[in-house]
């Protein structure tokens, strides 16, 4: 029996084959720099893993101070494979922010945020701000003791913001400390609340990307540039990326599987060489060297409300740098984003090492 | 379908800006409706806090000279301190930082935050590191074996 009538029918009902010949006409250009495409697809593809392991962990994971800790470690020593999915998890996670900082910086270098794609970068900058927060409501919910510490830290620190802080800290908490409380929000954050922002995010950004088309360096822009079919030709290079995606993910899981810790309490000293996630390892040891008074002011204070600051610069980048032409803009642009990303790379050696 | 209705005789507000205030006011005031309890909602509840002004944080024996030990005031944690001189002292455990939980350092002898490397002397002032301000101290009195800490 041919398939054909049952296309047709369904062709009828939902447009198929305009869908199919958006598809076909998908072009990616092929220049020196093409290689950066494929970060954008590998951090979506990273999450659709957190996605499914996420709802694995969800058949054995309960959420309180009572259980949660405990049900990890079920997880991870009773439920078959439950190690590997839940490694896969923790490390999926972590190289998901990699990609993603590694994406993003690209697109700032070859400046895939001028006009008409400012939108473009924005909803970029609202899905890194919402895998951060995926992150660390994530790391609370095995409920251990870097958890716990970890946690007090980071709701802290939002409680240190003028104005709005106190009202931000007990909202994020559910009351003025870390309890059973704040381990409930964050799991509803983290498989609620969360998911359903990115997935309208990443909706938009992908979308704009197949609007605009892709977008070429500065340098190419009106050169004739040599294109390659998305569909067979970049989609099964991308499909190569993530099998070996998997297979890191696998041979990390299995190698480094992720540690558990020993259970939060609440009475417990803040474990000594206590840090957190790499990807906050710079904010750490800012806050650490910063002097507790500069020039009258409370140094941590000071130091938040400059990430605050790089935050909201970091969602103005197209408004400010709107030209290809204005090459000063351009220079100035990229020396403060190389400064930036030595200074975040300086950083964080410095965390790991101290 | 609807004709823009030119009325040239009239300055007041005419029927259609009326209804237009009407409409656009009740529909914001049910969005407040139902705005204004979801944020309530979120907003958790204040729990009284213990009045105690005073708690048994240790038997003396617990606590040897150059040691600390995390007691619980209320629902806060506090640290008890017995020095090398044989003093005791209590101060609040919230590191006056980031609120972390301090400890003693027996080697140090000092007063130490894990989280961003925060020194107290037995005194709670804080002499290294990132915080602000001093820990906040109590009164220690012993009763028999029982080690009293009681706020100032």
């Amino acid at each position: 029996m041919s398939i054909r009538p049952i296309t047709a029918w369904l062709d009828k009902r939902l447009a198929l084959n305009e869908v199919f010949k958006i598809a076909e006409k998908k072009e990616v250009p092929v220049h020196r720099h093409s290689i950066w495409y494929y970060f954008g697809g590998m951090t979506l593809f990273l999450f659709t893993v957190q996605v499914v392991t996420g709802i694995l962990l969800l058949l054995y994971y309960r959420p309180s101070s009572e259980n949660a800790f405990e049900s990890v470690q079920f997880i991870v020593t009773e439920v078959q494979f439950g190690w590997l999915i839940r490694s896969i998890h923790s490390w999926s996670a972590n190289l998901m922010i990699l990609t993603l900082f590694i994406h993003m910086f690209s697109v700032f270098f070859l400046r895939a945020y001028y006009p008409p794609r400012e939108i473009t970068w924005v909803s970029g900058a609202f899905l890194l701000i919402i895998c951060i927060c995926f992150g660390f409501s994530g790391y609370l919910l095995p409920w251990n003791k870097l958890a716990f510490s970890a946690t007090k830290v980071g709701t802290e620190i939002a409680g240190v913001v003028p104005v709005v802080g106190h009202t931000v800290l007990r909202f994020l908490r559910g009351g003025d400390d870390v309890t059973g409380a704040t381990l409930t929000r964050f799991f509803g954050f983290h498989v609620a609340v969360l998911p359903a922002t990115a997935t309208v995010f990443i909706g938009i950004h992908v979308l704009l990307v197949q609007l605009h088309g892709m977008s070429v360096p500065p340098k190419l822009i009106g050169k004739p540039v040599q294109k390659m079919k998305f569909i067979p030709n970049f989609l099964l290079r991308d499909l190569i990326g993530w099998i070996l995606a998997i297979g890191v993910l696998a041979a990390l899981a299995a190698l480094f599987p992720w540690e558990l810790g020993e259970k939060a309490d609440a009475f417990a000293p803040a474990p000594a060489g206590i840090k957190p996630e790499w990807y906050f390892l710079f904010m750490f040891e800012t806050l650490k060297r910063i002097p507790a008074k500069v020039v009258g002011l409370d140094g941590e204070v000071l130091g938040i409300m400059a990430f605050n600051l790089v935050a909201l610069m970091l969602f103005l980048v197209p408004f400010i740098d709107r030209s290809p032409e204005n090459h000063r803009r351009r220079m100035i642009f990229n020396i403060i984003a190389v400064l930036a990303l030595i200074y975040m790379i300086v950083m964080t050696i410095i965390g790991f090492l101290t | 379908m609807f004709e823009q209705r030119q009325d040239t005789t009239s300055t007041g507000p005419t029927r259609r800006t009326f209804l237009d205030l009407l409409l656009g006011g009740s529909a914001l005031a049910t969005l407040g409706a139902i705005v204004y309890p979801i944020l309530k909602f979120m907003t958790p509840p204040r729990i009284v806090e213990s009045s105690e002004n005073s708690v048994v944080a240790a038997k003396v024996a617990e606590v040897p000279k150059n040691s600390g030990k995390i007691f619980k005031f209320g629902n806060k944690p506090g640290i008890l301190v017995r020095t090398d001189g044989g003093e005791l002292k209590a101060f609040s455990a919230q590191c006056t930082h980031l609120d972390c939980i301090v400890q003693y350092s027996s080697e140090k002898k000092q007063i130490w935050c894990a989280c961003h490397n925060g020194q107290y002397n037995l005194n709670g002032k804080n002499i290294g590191g990132p915080p602000p301000r001093p820990l906040e101290e109590f009164k220690v009195n012993t009763r028999g074996d029982d080690i009293i800490v009681t706020r100032t």
